[in-house]
């Protein structure tokens, strides 16, 4: 199309070994909303970052209005009319400053800003940014006291004052109400008609239906899917999004025995419809949904991290409702945290140490560590599952993605569980690593219930005998993996509508 | 190995043979027992404050009040034999419980109070510096001193507890270990046994690195950052001890350089063997590292303006040493 206002050709872009994006092409339209979606790890952050001046692109192509657009800095972007509004809020504002410092911050830098700071010339061009955007807050407020919506207003209104040809929107809905979204959503239309090329990133679906022109869908850091024509396939995008291909290696599906742990009635979040399931010996069940729909906080409610709102949970016949992380332990349900870096590696301790972490109390006799033990029981395991590193007394960040995955594994499988939880075990792994700890996963499952909490299908469809689907904080789909039935399990992921599938589910499964 | 990697691992130790040759040289009599346990006397204190420190900067936190609470422990000891006529056993037990109280204070405001470490214990040194001349009106404590109110104190440090800080202990020559030597040499055994080959050093070391992992490892993350500041108050009153034993007299002026000296000892210890992490080992030699460069400084007739300034540039290149060398400072 010739009349792209912003076109994205090739874009590529790699971090040491990993290549976030391997070219990427996207035009965004004057007057459009493009949506942008893509599971975490899919390269968005990275494309945003490019865009908005932060890193700098290893190949391919920019333009805005047919000019080559090519950014050292955040400001340069800005300058280009090349806005961006980031995910996290806060990062938008200055929240010990009032309304009107932060509506006209970005004048207090670069060639033209005076030296001395005048009060009411802040006031009086504040004023007016707010003015143009329809902002209504009070100019003297301090940020630090408004609502996230407002602050994220005011970012917005700051960013419009540039008259941006082209904004971009990381994910600003992920800590707002639906109300506040509701108004978020009326000034996106407002700029939509004034002309601005959006970009919207996203994967809440109730935002992507209300404001998309376009969509398209990142995977990998490759284009996966283009849809712009009306009516969107909302589930061909989620399809495109999360890869699901058919399945290469099929699962031998086992139906479970005897139940190992259930919840009733469980409450997660306000407005959440409770729900319930059993979890049986043997048995590995996936639950899939978008981010940001529970799974992690259902994860850590099972954990000890935090509380259900209501409803109960059952180990083994006993009522189990742990108060700490070390109490769900002692009661064997173990949980291998996803974003490994950040809830798992210990960096400053090496292979075995990092494997012996949570079990320390039982290794050890009389607070007495025993390392040649951890370091038994740590050279099994690398064998075991094939952790590829030179001896058990390496450094961590020596191993690769999956080596590093495959260890976290390994400090919880040391020991027997009731109950083992993985949240996202499959994040930044390469996928023969992956195989790895499925296989793993699949030959050791007796006598414990297994649960593991994916965003992609595929690793359900690779992994699991039972997938449950969530979304917004509750159970909306089961699938036994022999059977699934691929469109209905997209349409609840999607949150689309289909009742008929979801009565008969829940009249199967009362 | 390449050059880097061994300068990285040995450089120190390197650095501190070289330096006791070098005075070895160029002084008289730098090298001889006598010579060698004045060095360990005159660390010890600071090395003892140095240890309970190097707990903090392992659960990844930060004790500056340790100088404060020494000398409050030592105001105190004196306090209590002097004006309230008490025995040593009892002299001791208030100072413990001065570190342990104010370890626990630092602790909670730390861990449930959110203030940042630095601040916490800042403030609390400035509040124990305060506090420790309020019951003698800001004079030093001796016998026969006069009180606010014009009574005379008569009370006397006891022998007993005189001998925590003068007695010395024969090793093949006679009357040559000092009593604080060897608290020193005993609590930094237990430490670096505690550190290393105990679950809870270990859970320690986790809980400094990566609080999130280690507390989904099942660790109480709050409680252990609690114990790392009472194991600092404990071992800086100790310190307090051995400075009144040493002292025979609560000095209101004494003290001034520990807190300093004994920071630079736990951080020099990063850099020894390499560890680029706080450690009990690296914290001893820290601490020898800086009395061996004084008393060679001392017996070359050094100004202690110029001591001073050598200490904190010694302190200076151990943390290029750990943070720009070594790549797990980074990140």
């Amino acid at each position: 199309m010739a009349d792209a206002v912003f076109r994205i050709t090739d874009l590529r872009k790699s971090f040491g070994p990993t290549q976030v994006l391997s070219g990427v092409s996207i035009e965004l339209h004057a007057g459009e909303v493009t949506v942008l979606m893509g599971a975490n790890g899919a390269g968005k952050s990275t494309l945003v970052r490019i865009v908005s001046g932060v890193y700098e692109r290893d190949g391919g192509t920019i333009t805005l209005n047919g000019k080559d657009f090519a950014p050292t800095s955040p400001a340069e972007a800005i300058r280009a009319g090349v806005v961006t509004v980031h995910q996290n809020i806060n990062d938008g504002v200055v929240v010990t400053l009032d309304v009107a410092t932060n509506l006209t911050l970005d004048r207090l830098n670069g060639a033209g800003a005076k030296f001395l700071y005048n009060p009411r010339r802040v006031r009086r061009q504040a004023r007016d940014v707010a003015a143009r955007m329809g902002l209504d807050v009070d100019l003297d407020a301090e940020i630090g006291k408004l609502s996230l919506a407002d602050r994220q207003m005011v970012a917005i209104a700051r960013a419009m004052a540039h008259e941006p040809k082209v904004l971009i929107l990381d994910e600003p809905t992920s800590s707002l109400s639906s109300a506040e979204a509701n108004r978020l959503f009326s000034v996106i239309d407002r700029l939509r008609g004034r002309g601005v090329a959006i970009l919207y990133i996203s994967h809440r679906m109730s935002d992507i239906r209300r404001l998309a022109d376009r969509i398209v869908s990142l995977r990998d850091g490759r284009i996966t899917g283009l849809f712009d024509i009306k009516p969107l396939d909302y589930e061909g995008a989620v399809n495109a999004m999360l890869g699901q291909k058919i399945n290469l290696s099929q699962v031998a599906v086992k139906d479970a025995d005897k139940t190992v742990f259930s919840v009733e009635n469980l409450s997660l979040a306000e407005q959440a419809r409770p729900f319930s399931l059993k979890l049986g010996d043997g048995e590995i069940v996936a639950i899939t949904g978008l981010v940001g729909v529970g799974k992690t906080a259902f994860a850590e409610t099972l954990f000890g991290v935090r509380r259900p709102l209501s409803g109960t949970m059952n180990l083994r016949g006993k009522a189990y409702a742990p108060h700490s992380t070390a109490d769900a332990i002692i009661q064997g349900v173990f949980l291998v945290a996803k974003d490994r870096a950040e809830n798992g590696i210990v960096k400053d301790f090496n292979v075995y140490e990092n494997m012996s972490l949570p079990f320390l109390d039982r290794i050890s006799r009389f607070g007495v560590s025993r390392r040649r033990a951890e370091r038994a029981v740590a050279r099994a395991a690398i064998a075991d599952l094939g952790i590829v590193c030179r001896t058990e007394r390496d450094d961590m960040a020596t191993l690769s993605g999956g080596n590093q995955q495959k260890t976290m594994v390994a400090r919880w499988m040391s020991q027997p569980a009731n109950l083992f939880i993985l949240d996202e075990p499959f994040q930044g792994v390469d996928i023969a690593a992956r195989r790895d700890i499925a296989a793993k996963l699949r030959a050791s499952a007796a006598g414990r219930a297994t649960l593991i909490f994916v965003t992609e299908i595929d690793e359900a469809l690779e992994t699991a005998d039972r997938i449950l689907v969530m979304s917004e904080h509750t159970i909306v789909g089961e699938h036994r993996n022999a059977e699934v039935d691929i469109d209905r399990l997209l349409a609840e992921i999607a949150g689309q509508p289909v009742r008929s599938a979801r009565n008969d589910i829940l009249q199967a499964h009362p | 190995m390449t050059l880097r990697d061994f300068a990285i691992k040995y450089g120190f130790i390197a650095l501190l043979l070289g330096l006791i040759v070098f005075f070895t040289l160029a002084t008289d009599g730098f090298a001889s027992p006598q010579a060698a346990v004045f060095i360990f006397q005159s660390v010890a204190i600071t090395g003892v404050l140095a240890l309970g420190v190097t707990a903090t900067l392992v659960v990844g936190g930060f004790d500056l009040s340790i100088g404060s609470v020494a000398t409050t422990a030592m105001m105190a000891a004196a306090y209590a034999m002097v004006v309230l006529e008490q025995n040593a056993l009892v002299a001791v037990v208030i100072c413990l419980v001065i570190g342990v109280l104010v370890g626990l204070i630092n602790g909670y405001l730390i861990v449930y109070m959110r203030v940042p470490d630095l601040l916490a214990t800042l403030g609390m040194m400035f509040l124990l510096v305060g506090l420790q001349r309020i019951p003698t009106e800001g004079r030093s404590i001796a016998t026969g001193m006069t009180m606010p109110d014009g009574s005379v104190a008569n009370g006397t440090f006891s022998p007993a507890f005189l001998a925590l800080g003068r007695h010395r202990f024969d090793f093949f020559i006679p009357n040559l270990i000092p009593v604080s030597v060897v608290v020193l040499l005993i609590l930094a055994a237990l430490i670096w046994f505690f550190l290393e080959y105990t679950r809870f050093g270990r859970m320690m070391y986790a809980v400094g690195s990566n609080p999130k992992a280690a507390e989904l490892a099942g660790a109480p993350v709050k409680a252990y950052k609690i114990w790392a500041y009472v194991i600092s108050g404990v071992f800086a009153s100790i310190g307090g001890i051995l400075l009144a034993a040493r002292l025979g007299r609560g000095d209101i002026a004494s003290g001034n350089n520990l807190l300093l000296d004994s920071v630079a000892a736990a951080l020099i210890g990063f850099a020894v063997l390499g560890a680029a992490k706080p450690n009990a080992f690296g914290t001893a030699i820290g601490a020898l590292f800086v009395g061996v460069l004084l008393q060679g400084l001392t017996m070359m007739n050094a100004p202690y303006y110029t001591q001073d300034f050598v200490k904190g540039a010694v302190l200076v290149v151990a943390l290029v040493f750990t943070f720009a060398l070594s790549n797990r400072g980074r990140s």
